[in-house]
């Protein structure tokens, strides 16, 4: 075990992948600057500048994996990913299915994603949902350094096409250049258990679509992930001062979700609180009510989300993104129905 | 032929100029959150464009927008309110620096890179149809004019003959990526070959950038379709404020003691038979922050400084002092409001 930071993680674990398999290569904008540690040591074939065209390079990457390559391409903030949007939604999703199931995309799309350092609503979306609502992608979202690699270790051995978001408030480097973190004049409401852990060398692979119990309880479930999964921890002891007891469950995938998980957990406690930095509408918490419905479960149910366009400024950020004080009242609104 | 009025122009690049230092400086103290992609070094450009535009005219603009803004005459107290996060902003604290938007001034801009280009073309058939004559102006970055919807939106205002004017304010980096390693032939020819004209100008020259935009702006008003203009400039702080590379210049110290152990220890791992090649990986690293600071500090050509040189001492140092009380007055105005809702 070693101590990383959550972005070495990562680095980590395709480090570790470039070596065993030389079909594994980085394309995005920036990345001889981003991934100077994998460039430095795998060189320009393997970790390929592009010009900012988002719509050519995610494509291209969509064709370079039907051909023998494993890409992992960067769309530098998934905001972006939004003028790319045909290669997902109609190319690598669609090929296994055209093609009979003989031809696979095997690729890994790496973008940072979330809010919370004052960027405003073009940079700081998490859209996780809206992703995930295409068959045939999966989209993980770690919460820490140890899930981080292990996630990246099986996004990239998996055959068909994986979503992989990097949260800006655990990645230091992100919060540096996008927050301005250098300056020193700012601070930010970093989770410090998820920006730095212990990693196994190697990188233990964390199973695509498996979830993880982060606290045992009995009153109420909340299910989460990235950053959020951190503001509920936050949340528990004020819980507990009033005398409940939350399980806190890390989903750590969107798609496939953790169907079994959430089912037991929610079957156990009949409350469930779903707390998701992304947008409240047609996305996983409404995904998550549908789950429940469907297992024959009738349970509490409340979600704390993001629910219009991210506000600029600090304050409206604050209060609209997910934070402790909305997740205890909600926690708390449900425990005395 | 017309000649510019330099007064004007230069008096238009100094408001720009002590505007954007004057956000750098509230972003130093805290009181800006996020990211500041500054224009300082594209004054020239903007106030050499923006001198042909009249009321109905629509600004389309990129990450960088507060200096057409300025230019516009968007009220800078309330530019100043929005860039920090104020209910009583441009717009209420709700778009922030890469979001401004003006209705009232026909201007919208995009932190996402290219869209400015199609945006401008919306703008400008709006024109074509309401209000014949008016122009759209659509400002966007060399690293921006490799996006898809770039070239897709050259093409339309073509095909459509769209009374807009394509800005390219050419710094030669993509974030932290030379252009041309990324870039297939030469910017001008291509526009031109969408079938417009295409004019290469020094951007740090605001009279070669009037006389150029002059152009574009008096066929795009007569009917007869779009122009590209082409113009380089220097970007002198960087793709934003804090930006990691002129970090390397500005503590050096701090940087390698950072950035060094993790890259020896790539350039160390196994097989060591690579060391030699990835010495020539090093080398281009090295080779983008050393073009990087040679740009920054060596060759920069302060469009302002070139402006100066054609007006007179006295008008010069008039004319700054007028827009520095301006900018001044505009901040301590913005502060104020911002220590009441405190």
């Amino acid at each position: 075990m070693t101590r990383m930071t959550f972005a070495s993680a990562i680095d980590h674990a395709l480090e570790t992948a470039m070596e065993r398999d030389n079909r594994v290569v980085v394309l995005g904008e920036d990345v001889t600057m981003l991934r100077r540690n994998l460039y430095v040591r795998f060189g320009p074939k393997r970790v390929r500048q592009t010009p900012i065209s988002e719509a050519a390079f995610l494509g291209a990457g969509v064709g370079a994996a039907m051909a023998g390559l494993r890409p992992v391409v960067e769309i530098m903030l998934v905001d972006f990913i939004a003028v790319a949007y045909d290669a997902l939604l109609n190319e690598a999703t669609k090929v296994r299915a055209f093609s009979g199931g003989k031809w696979s995309v095997p690729l890994v799309v790496r973008a940072a994603c979330g809010g919370g350092y004052g960027d405003g609503g073009q940079h700081e979306q998490c859209l996780w949902g809206m992703l995930a609502g295409m068959p045939g992608l999966s989209v993980v979202v770690p919460s820490n350094p140890a899930d981080a690699a292990g996630l990246m270790l099986s996004a990239l051995a998996c055959d068909d096409p994986v979503v992989f978001l990097e949260h800006k408030l655990l990645s230091d480097y992100w919060l540096d250049y996008l927050g301005g973190a250098s300056r020193g004049t700012v601070s930010f409401d970093v989770p410090a258990e998820g920006t730095e852990g212990e990693v196994e060398k190697p990188p233990r692979p964390v199973p695509i679509g498996e979830g993880r119990v982060v606290a045992q309880g009995s009153d109420l479930s909340i299910f989460s992930l990235g950053v959020s999964l951190h503001r509920c921890l936050e949340a528990l002891p004020s819980l507990a001062d009033k005398g409940i007891r939350a399980e806190v469950i890390d989903l750590r995938s969107v798609a496939p979700l953790d169907r079994d998980l959430i089912v037991d957990s929610a079957r156990k406690t009949g409350r469930v609180l779903v707390v998701d930095e992304d947008f409240i509408g047609f996305g996983l918490s409404g995904e998550i009510a549908a789950v429940m419905a469907e297992a024959g479960l009738k349970v509490d149910f409340a979600r704390v989300c993001t629910e219009g366009v991210i506000p600029f400024a600090r304050r409206l950020e604050d209060e609209a993104l997910p934070n402790v004080r909305r997740i205890a009242e909600a926690a708390l609104a449900m425990a005395s129905r | 032929m017309m000649k510019p009025d330099i007064e004007r122009l230069y008096r238009q690049m100094a408001r720009m100029r002590f505007f954007e230092e004057a956000q750098a400086d509230l972003w130093d103290r805290g009181l800006i959150p996020g990211e500041m992609h500054l224009g300082i070094g594209e004054e020239a450009v903007v106030a050499g464009v923006l001198d042909h535009l009249e009321e109905g005219d629509a600004l389309a603009l990129d990450h960088r927008s507060t200096p057409p803004l300025v230019a516009r005459g968007v009220d800078l107290a309330s530019m100043l309110l929005e860039v920090m996060g104020e209910e009583e902003g441009l717009c209420r604290g709700m778009g922030g620096h890469m979001h401004l938007f003006s209705r009232e001034h026909l201007a919208g801009s995009s932190g996402i890179v290219g869209s400015s280009a199609p945006l401008g073309a919306g703008f400008a058939l709006a024109a074509q149809c309401l209000s014949p004559g008016a122009v759209a102006f659509s400002f966007f970055g060399d690293g921006a004019a490799n996006q898809g919807l770039v070239l897709e939106s050259l093409n339309l205002a073509s095909a459509w003959k769209l009374p807009q004017v394509f800005v390219c304010k050419d710094n030669r980096w993509a974030i932290t990526t030379r252009t041309r390693s990324v870039t297939g032939g030469c910017l001008a020819r291509r526009a031109a070959s969408f079938g417009m004209p295409a004019y290469r100008v020094d951007g740090t020259q605001v009279e070669k950038v009037w006389v150029a935009a002059g152009k574009a702006v008096r066929r795009a008003r007569a009917g007869r379709g779009p122009s590209f203009i082409l113009a380089s400039c220097p970007r002198m702080e960087g793709h934003f404020l804090g930006d990691p590379l002129l970090r390397v210049y500005r503590e050096p110290l701090k940087q390698t003691v950072e950035i060094g152990p993790p890259l020896a220890r790539a350039m160390l791992s196994k097989p060591l038979a690579a060391l030699i090649q990835r010495c020539g990986y090093l080398g281009n690293i090295g080779r983008t922050i050393a073009t990087l600071g040679g740009e920054r500090y060596l060759l920069a050509i302060d469009p302002l400084r070139r402006g100066a040189k054609l007006l007179s001492e006295e008008a010069r140092a008039r004319i700054e002092s007028e827009a520095k009380s301006e900018v001044a007055e505009a901040v301590s105005r913005a502060m104020e409001r911002r220590g009441r809702n405190d």
